[in-house]
C-alpha cells in the first residue's frame, strides 16, 4: 500500500470500529459463533493493525526499542489471541457487558496494534514462525470444532460450531496456500 | 541491548499472560461456559430463589417450601423433541432408582419449564405421562411469573437458545440442590445410575 494509502488508515480504522459497534452490526455477527470468530473479531484486529498509524513516532521508536523483530508484540498478540479463542471467553462476551467491553477494547489494542506495529519489523523467520503457528491453530481448532460431539458455547448451535469447524479448516488451507505460493513466486528482502 | 530489552518484555509479557490465562480457565480446568459453572457451584453453592411454581396438578408451591428434602432439577420445554425426551425418560428411570428416598419424602425430582406460557398444567402432566412417570417423588412445574424465569435460569447456569425450527436448544444437566436450598452439584444427563449412586451417598443410610 502507498504512503498515501497508509494516512487514510486511522479514520477507516475508527469508522469500521464504529460500525461494529452499532447494534446491529452486533446482533448479526454475535448471533452465531462463524460470525464472531471468523468475521467480527479479525475485523476488530485489523481495525487495531490500521491504528498502527495513529500511534506517534516518538512512541513507536520506544515501543520498538522494546520490540526488536516485533518479538514482544507478537508474544502479546498470541496470548491475547488464546484468551479470546476460549470458548468460555466467547460466551461470555455475548452474555456478560463487561466481556462484551473487554473484547472490543482487548482485541484491537492487544491484537490488532501490536501486529501492526511488529510486521514491518519482522524478519523472515519471525513471519514464518507466526504465520505456520496461525495456520496450525486453525487447522487444530477447526478439527476441534468440526468433531466435538459437545456445544462448546452455551450461546451457540451445534451446527454453526461445526461450520465454524469447517471455515477455520478452509481459512487455515487458504493462509497455507498463500505461502506456499509467496515461498515458491515471491520476492523477498533478503533478512 | 535491544535484544535483551525485547527478551526481558516478552517475558513479561508471557508471565503475565499465563496469570491471566490460568484465572481466565480455572487453573486450566475450565474452557467452557459449562465446566466453569460446575466447578463454580461446588466452590461456592449459590442459594437458590424463592420462585412459585404452578405444578402439573395446578398445585401451587414455592422452591423455598421445599428446604428440608434433597431436590434434582432439570430445566425442560414439553414441545422438545430432542434433548428432553432423554432428559424426561432419565427421570422416570431415577424414579424407580430412588423409589424409597423418594417415597420416604426425603428427595424430590422437579422438572422446571423454562417455557411456561406453553407448558399449562395439562402439558406438563401428559410431559410426565408420555414417559410413564410413576406419580410419586416427581413434580413438573413452571414458573408462576414470567420474571422469575431469568433469575432462576441464571442461578442454575441454564442458557436457552431457539433454535431454526421454533424450539430451543439448551445445556441439559441435573442440578443437585441440598437440604438447605443450596445448589450444590451439577450432574451430566445420560447416566442415571450414577446420579442414584451420588444421590444414595448424599442421603446417607
Amino acid at each position: 500500500m502507498t504512503a498515501t494509502a497508509w494516512r487514510l488508515a486511522p479514520p477507516v480504522a475508527a469508522l469500521l470500529f464504529v460500525a461494529l459497534l452499532l447494534p446491529p452490526s452486533r446482533h448479526l455477527l454475535e448471533s452465531s459463533m462463524t460470525f464472531q470468530m471468523l468475521v467480527q473479531i479479525p475485523l476488530l484486529i485489523g481495525v487495531g493493525y490500521l491504528l498502527r498509524e495513529a500511534v506517534p513516532a516518538p512512541l513507536a521508536a520506544v515501543i520498538a526499542r522494546w520490540n526488536q523483530h516485533g518479538v514482544s508484540g507478537l508474544v502479546l498478540a498470541s496470548v491475547a489471541g488464546m484468551f479470546w479463542m476460549l470458548p468460555r471467553s466467547l460466551d461470555a462476551a455475548v452474555s456478560l457487558p463487561w466481556m462484551a467491553f473487554a473484547k472490543f477494547a482487548s482485541v484491537p489494542l492487544l491484537i490488532g496494534l501490536p501486529l501492526g506495529l511488529g510486521w514491518p519489523q519482522m524478519g523472515f523467520v519471525v513471519r514464518g514462525v507466526f504465520l505456520l503457528e496461525l495456520i496450525a491453530t486453525f487447522f487444530r481448532l477447526g478439527w476441534l470444532y468440526l468433531v466435538s460431539p459437545l456445544r462448546l458455547c452455551n450461546n451457540y448451535l451445534l451446527d454453526d460450531q461445526q461450520r465454524a469447524g469447517q471455515y477455520m479448516l478452509v481459512i487455515g488451507g487458504v493462509i497455507l496456500a498463500c505461502v506456499l505460493a509467496k515461498l515458491l513466486w515471491g520476492r523477498f528482502n533478503s533478512t | 541491548m535491544s535484544i535483551l530489552r525485547t527478551a526481558l518484555a516478552s517475558c513479561l509479557l508471557l508471565v503475565l499472560g499465563g496469570a491471566v490465562l490460568t484465572a481466565a480457565t480455572d487453573d486450566f480446568h475450565a474452557f467452557t461456559t459449562e465446566t466453569a459453572r460446575r466447578l463454580a457451584v461446588q466452590r461456592h453453592p449459590p442459594t437458590v430463589p424463592a420462585v412459585p411454581l404452578e405444578t402439573q396438578s395446578g398445585a401451587q408451591l414455592n422452591l423455598a417450601d421445599l428446604r428440608g428434602k434433597w431436590l434434582l432439577v432439570d430445566f425442560v420445554y414439553t414441545r422438545c423433541i430432542s434433548w428432553c425426551l432423554a432428559q424426561g425418560g432419565e427421570f422416570a428411570q431415577l424414579q424407580d432408582q430412588l423409589a424409597e428416598p423418594l417415597a420416604q419424602g426425603r428427595l424430590l425430582l422437579l422438572s422446571i419449564s423454562f417455557d411456561p406460557v406453553y407448558d399449562t398444567p395439562a402439558e406438563l402432566a401428559a410431559y410426565q405421562q408420555r414417559f410413564h412417570g410413576r406419580g410419586t417423588g416427581w413434580l413438573a412445574a413452571r414458573p408462576r411469573r414470567a420474571g422469575d424465569l431469568q433469575p432462576l435460569l441464571h442461578t442454575f447456569g441454564v442458557t436457552v437458545v431457539p433454535d431454526t425450527l421454533g424450539g430451543f436448544v439448551h445445556n441439559t444437566a441435573i442440578a443437585v440442590v441440598d437440604p438447605q436450598g443450596r445448589l450444590v452439584q451439577i450432574l451430566d444427563m445420560g447416566n442415571p445410575e450414577a446420579a442414584a449412586g451420588i444421590m444414595q451417598r448424599n442421603l446417607g443410610p
